[in-house]
């Protein structure tokens, strides 16, 4: 049975394994640190179907046929899919179950979706209840701007605080039995606002749940950044990422070093900032660099203790229009590696 | 101790990087003048063609409308746009673009409930508030020399 650490924390007595894993994603998520490491890559941002959603469906469903397929599984193997991803009713991610055929159990966390799959999954499989569980999520630039944002060829200019959302998936398939990468705890984050509006800084709406959720992470295992080979976040981009060290040292005590990466910052080259501005961002950000280069090197033994945590804005299409400040989540998972 | 909402806001402004005024100003100085340019040219073209004032300042609008529907068309016009900022929006340039952008971007929802419900969405506000005033420019002009 899963027991609880300190106030938050959520320690597995018997660890859930991630046998198989998978990125896939679009041209430009192919050139930066993803390149030759996607299971699939889509250089038509439509894949050849009439519709943004249609395309971001195809995606997330091309994700887990990549990742049974390295499993040497088929969906009938899978006991459970948990999946969520940034459009309206999760829609991606139901009509990726659409095509897949296993039991569905969908969720939202926003661009937190990888670790919150990950961490219901990973529950469940210790629970006993199911023995092999996807987890999945997805993200498409177009369909993103189109739900959140203005028309594609909309004529705007985009601050420099703005992230650009990934057109990737990933999915990994988790199991009771297995070898490393192996998850050991993991922590719901509380919903943390602190007052930011600007639906073009979600960088800093994240922040304080980040701060939050690693803060509490610490605190209740008893650990310090030091303890870990990597503390990576979901999708901060630079300016969240700036003021996550500012909030941990500030509201905790931690001092951040240099194995905090982020995701968003990672995703794509520096050559590619012109159009990205402050960072990567979207579900499929923190999925595609945690399947397509983070699980590998945990695999392969170069990364050992991994915190991944996941950040979600949860703002909808109306709420900063009536005024509402964005809040936020971070949900995250310890991934461990043979010591 | 815990950061307070006021607190976050200075940290939030520290840490967002500003956007580039005075080069955005400049860009959309030149690119709104480059449009301006563009439109006498065309009614220096159409008055020697023949038409009448009042027809020549209606050929500009339709053109100006046209070029910029089918630079959004073919993806061209956003490129520009991200360098232009104010100085493609503003003009007619912008409205055009404005209502081409979300026509094409609704297409996937049909003619009707898609393109055809969608297509004032972002310059919607401009003929509701545009018209409005119209309308009580219209009074006030009317009771002045009743």
């Amino acid at each position: 049975m899963a027991t609880r650490i300190g106030m938050d924390t959520i320690e597995l007595q018997t660890p859930v394994f991630a046998e198989s894993y998978a990125a896939v994603g679009g041209a430009l998520e192919n050139g930066g640190l993803l390149q030759g490491k996607l299971a699939r890559v889509f250089d038509d941002a439509t894949l050849g179907l009439d519709s943004w959603e249609k395309a971001e469906a195809q995606l997330q469903q091309a994700a887990a046929d990549a990742a049974l397929l390295r499993a040497g599984r088929k969906g009938a193997d899978v006991d459970l899919h948990i999946a969520g991803d940034l459009l309206g009713q999760c829609s991606a991610s139901m009509f990726a179950g659409r095509g897949l055929g296993i039991p569905f159990a969908g969720v939202y966390g926003a661009c937190s979706t990888m670790a919150l799959s990950m961490a219901m999954g990973a529950l469940m499989l210790e629970s006993g209840a199911v023995g092999t569980v996807l987890a999945g999520t997805s993200s498409h630039f177009c369909a993103a701007e189109k739900q959140f944002r203005q028309p594609l060829e909309y004529g705007g200019q985009r601050p420099p605080t703005a992230q650009w959302t990934a057109t990737a998936a990933g999915a990994v398939l988790l199991s009771a039995a297995g070898d490393a990468p192996k998850i050991t705890q993991l922590q719901f984050g509380r919903v943390v606002d602190l007052g930011v509006k600007d639906a073009h800084n979600m960088g800093a709406a994240m922040a304080p749940a980040a701060a939050n959720t690693i803060g509490a992470f610490f605190r209740d295992t008893r650990t310090m950044p030091a303890d870990y080979d990597l503390i990576l976040t979901g999708d901060l981009g630079l300016v969240g990422s700036d003021l996550l060290r500012q909030l941990l040292l500030s509201d905790w005590g931690v001092a951040l070093g240099n194995n905090h990466k982020d995701c968003g910052l990672l995703l794509y080259h520096e050559e590619q900032a012109n159009e990205i501005n402050a960072g990567a961002s979207g579900c499929g950000c923190s999925a595609a660099v945690l399947c397509g280069e983070i699980l590998p090197l945990i695999a392969a033994g170069h990364l050992t203790r991994v915190l991944f945590v996941a950040t979600g804005a949860l703002l909808s299409s109306v709420s900063p229009l009536q005024g509402e400040s964005i809040p936020a989540v971070a949900h995250a998972v310890l991934i461990e590696g043979q010591k | 101790m815990q950061t307070s909402t006021e607190q976050y806001k200075t940290m939030v402004e520290t840490a967002s990087p500003n956007s580039p005024l005075a080069i955005n100003m400049l860009k959309a100085f030149a690119c709104g003048g480059a449009v301006c340019v563009l439109g006498e040219g065309l009614g220096l073209l159409y008055a020697r063609l023949g038409a009448d004032d009042e027809r020549t300042r209606t050929l500009v609008a339709i053109t100006l409308i046209a070029l910029t529907a089918v630079l959004t068309a073919l993806g061209v016009f956003d490129k520009i746009a991200r360098h232009a900022g104010a100085g493609t929006i503003v003009p007619i340039t912008g409205f055009a673009n404005a209502v081409t952008s979300p026509a094409m971007e609704f297409q996937s929802e049909g003619r009707i409930l898609g393109t055809g419900a969608n297509i004032f969405k972002l310059a919607g506000p401009v003929l509701v508030y545009g018209g409005g005033a119209a309308v009580l420019y219209g009074v006030i002009y009317w009771l002045m020399h009743r």
